[in-house]
C-alpha cells in the first residue's frame, strides 16, 4: 500500500492525520457548507447584514415553504425528472443493443463505429449547437420535452455504447459460443445471456447518466424557451434574478437543486465510481 | 447451460431459415444501427454541418450567402475572439493543476481508519453538484460586499478585490471554481489507481530503500500511468469545454475579459444572429479539441485491439 498505512507510524503522526482529515474535510467542503447554512439563514439575519456568521436562529422550513411558494420551483425539478428519466432509458436501451453488436461480432468497420462513438461524446457542444436547434425545429420539437430527450439520448449513447462494448467484450466469450452451437438465435442471446449479466454495468451508467443529464444547463438552455418547460438548472438562473437579495432563498433552491443527484450518488457509491473510473485502474 | 437448452428448443419458433443462416451478419447490424442512426442524426451530421456553416453569413432564418473565408478572416481581426482563446489557453494550463491537487488528495485519503469510506464520497460529491450551483456559491464567495472572503478579510483590513468585475482577474476566478469538481474527479480517479497499485513492487522497492518522493515518482506513478491518462484527458477536455461557469458567473464579462471560445460561440449566434461567425469559433473549437481527442483515441484502441 501506498502511503505507508498511518498505523505503522508513530502515535502523534496518527493523531496529526486523525487531526487532520476533518479540518480538510471542512475546507473542502466550505461551499456545500456555505449552501446549507444560507438556506437556513433567517431574513432577519439577512437584513442585520449577518450574512456569514452564527446564525440567531434557523429558518429552513420557513425558507424552504417560500421558495417553493414564490418561485416555479416546483415544475422546474418535474421537468427535470420528466426530461432525465425517458433519455436514460432511451440512452441505456439503444447502448445495450450497440454495444452488444460492437462486441459480439467480428467484422470490418467496428473499430471505426466505436471510435466515432467515443470522440463524438468529446466533441464541445457549440459544434452540434446550431444544426441541432434547427433540426429539433424542423422535426417540430423545439421548445418541447422531447427536443432534449432526443438529444440527450442520442449524445448519451455514445458513452454508453463504449462502456457497454468494453462490458460486454470482458464476459466469457464461451456462454455466447455454446449458446450459438446450441442453435440459439442471436437475438435470444442477447435477451437471455448478455442483459442479465450486464446489470451492474447497466445501474452505473444510469446513475452516471442521472448526474449527467439533472446537472446539464446547455442543451435546455439552446433547445427550450417556454419558461414552464424549464428543467431546474435553468430555473436557477430565472431564480438568481428573482431574489437578487434574497440569498438564504437563492441558496435555498440551489439546494433543492443540487439534492437528487447527491442523493442518487450516496445511494448508488459503489456503482457509480465503477462507473466514472473505467479504465483508471488498467495498466 | 440448463437455461441453454431450453433456448434451443424454441428456435424452431423463431426466424425463417434465410434469417438464421445468416444472423452473424445480419444481427450486429440490426443492433447497431438505431444507435448509429440516433449518433449520426444528432451529433456526427451536424459537426459536418456547422463546418458547412462556418463558410455561410446567415442570420438564422432567411437565405444563407456564401463568404469563403470571411468568417475566419473576421476571426483573426476580432480582438474578443483573441481574448476568449487566450482564456482557454489559462483555462487548459490552470486545470491542470487539477490532476496534481486529485493525486494528493487521493494519498492523503488513501488510508485504512475509521469513517475513512465516507470521507472519501464526502471529498468526491463536489463533482455531482451542478456547476451552476457551483458557479452560485463561488459568486457569493467573491462578492465584495458581503461574500465570504470579503467578510472574513473585513477585520484585518485588507479590501477584497470584486473578483467577478475585475477585468483582470474574473477568469481566474471562474477557473478555481471549476477546478474544485475538476479536482474531486481526479481525486475518484487516481483512488481507484492506487487500489490497483501492486503492493508487492511497492515493498520491494521500500526493501530496497526506497520511500517517500522517490517511491512516489519512480514506482508508485508509473503504475498509475492509466489514471493519470484519463485524469489529464479528461481535464484538458473539460477546460477547452467550460460554459456553465462562464455563463452563469460572469456573462463574458466584463468586457469581454472572462469570455472563451464557447461561450462567445453561444453569444454570437444567440444574440448577435451571426450563425456562420458562431459556426467559425465553434469549428476552431472543434479543431483544437480534436487534438486531444486524437490522442485519446489513439491510446484507448492500441490498447482495444490487442484484445477481442
Amino acid at each position: 500500500m501506498f502511503p505507508r498505512p498511518i498505523q505503522e507510524r508513530s502515535r502523534s503522526r496518527q493523531l496529526m492525520y486523525k487531526v487532520a482529515l476533518p479540518i480538510s474535510l471542512i475546507i473542502w467542503l466550505l461551499p456545500m457548507i456555505a449552501i446549507v447554512a444560507t438556506a437556513g439563514r433567517s431574513l432577519s439575519d439577512l437584513n442585520r447584514g449577518n450574512y456569514w456568521g452564527m446564525p440567531s436562529e434557523w429558518a429552513f422550513i420557513e425558507n424552504f415553504a417560500k421558495v417553493f411558494g414564490s418561485s416555479s420551483i416546483g415544475t422546474y425539478l418535474l421537468n427535470s425528472v420528466i426530461i432525465t428519466l425517458p433519455s436514460i432509458a432511451g440512452a441505456l436501451f439503444l447502448s445495450t443493443l450497440a454495444g452488444a453488436g460492437l462486441a459480439l461480432y467480428k467484422f470490418r468497420g467496428r473499430f471505426l463505429i466505436l471510435a466515432l462513438f467515443i470522440a463524438g461524446n468529446f466533441v464541445p457542444f457549440q459544434i452540434l449547437m446550431i444544426p441541432v436547434r434547427q433540426l429539433t425545429l424542423d422535426l417540430g420539437v423545439y421548445d418541447t420535452y422531447w427536443g432534449v430527450i432526443l438529444f440527450q439520448i442520442a449524445f448519451q449513447t455514445g458513452f454508453c455504447t463504449f462502456f457497454m462494448r468494453n462490458f460486454i467484450a470482458e464476459l466469457p466469450f464461451e456462454l455466447v459460443e455454446a449458446a450459438r452451437a446450441e442453435g440459439v438465435g442471436e437475438w435470444q442471446i442477447l435477451v437471455h445471456i448478455i442483459v442479465p449479466l450486464v446489470r451492474p454495468a447497466l445501474a452505473a451508467l444510469a446513475v452516471l447518466q442521472f448526474t449527467f443529464i439533472w446537472n446539464d444547463f446547455f442543451w435546455p438552455l439552446i433547445l427550450i424557451q417556454s419558461d414552464e418547460l424549464r428543467p431546474i438548472t435553468l430555473g436557477l438562473t430565472v431564480l438568481k434574478g428573482q431574489y437578487i437579495s434574497s440569498f438564504n432563498l437563492l441558496a435555498a433552491g440551489s439546494l433543492i437543486a443540487a439534492l437528487p443527484p447527491v442523493m442518487m450518488f450516496f445511494a448508488m457509491q459503489k456503482h457509480f465510481i465503477a462507473g466514472l473510473t473505467l479504465g483508471a485502474s488498467k495498466g | 447451460m440448463t437455461e441453454i437448452q431450453v433456448l434451443s428448443n424454441s428456435r424452431r419458433r423463431t426466424g425463417s431459415t434465410f434469417l438464421r443462416k445468416h444472423q452473424l451478419i445480419i444481427a450486429p447490424v440490426a443492433f447497431i444501427t438505431p444507435a448509429f442512426a440516433m449518433f449520426s442524426l444528432f451529433v456526427i451530421y451536424p459537426i459536418i454541418q456547422s463546418i458547412g456553416l462556418s463558410f455561410v453569413e446567415w442570420q438564422g432564418i432567411g437565405p444563407q450567402t456564401w463568404v469563403g473565408l470571411d468568417n475566419y478572416r473576421e476571426l483573426l481581426g476580432d480582438p474578443v475572439f483573441w481574448k476568449a482563446l487566450t482564456n482557454n489557453v489559462y483555462w487548459l494550463v490552470l486545470f491542470l493543476l487539477a490532476p496534481v491537487l486529485g493525486l494528493f488528495i487521493a494519498l492523503f485519503l488513501n488510508q485504512n481508519v475509521f469513517g475513512i469510506r465516507l470521507v472519501k464520497s464526502l471529498f468526491f460529491f463536489p463533482f455531482v453538484v451542478s456547476q451552476i450551483v457551483v458557479g452560485l456559491v463561488f459568486a457569493w464567495f467573491y462578492d465584495p460586499a458581503f461574500g465570504l472572503l470579503a467578510t472574513m478579510l473585513e477585520p484585518l483590513g485588507v479590501k477584497f478585490p470584486a473578483i467577478l468585475s475585475n477585468e483582470n482577474w474574473a477568469t481566474f476566478g471562474i477557473i478555481l471554481a471549476g477546478l474544485w469538481p475538476q479536482t474531486a474527479y481526479c481525486m475518484i480517479l487516481y483512488l481507484t489507481g492506487l487500489n490497483s497499485v501492486n503492493p508487492e513492487v511497492i515493498e520491494a522497492a521500500r526493501l530496497d530503500g526506497a520511500k517517500g518522493w522517490r517511491l512516489l515518482v519512480n514506482i508508485v506513478l508509473p503504475q498509475l500511468r492509466a489514471a493519470t491518462f484519463i485524469a489529464v484527458v479528461v481535464t484538458i477536455i473539460g477546460a477547452l469545454r467550460s460554459f456553465d461557469l462562464v455563463a452563469i458567473m460572469t456573462g463574458g464579462g466584463p468586457y469581454n475579459s472572462s469570455n472563451v471560445l464557447a461561450y462567445y460561440m453561444y453569444d454570437n449566434a444567440i444574440f448577435r444572429y451571426r450563425m456562420g461567425y458562431a459556426s467559425a469559433i465553434a469549428t476552431i473549437l472543434f479543431l483544437i479539441m480534436d487534438l486531444y481527442i486524437a490522442w485519446f483515441l489513439m491510446r484507448l484502441l492500441k490498447n482495444e485491439k490487442g484484445s477481442r
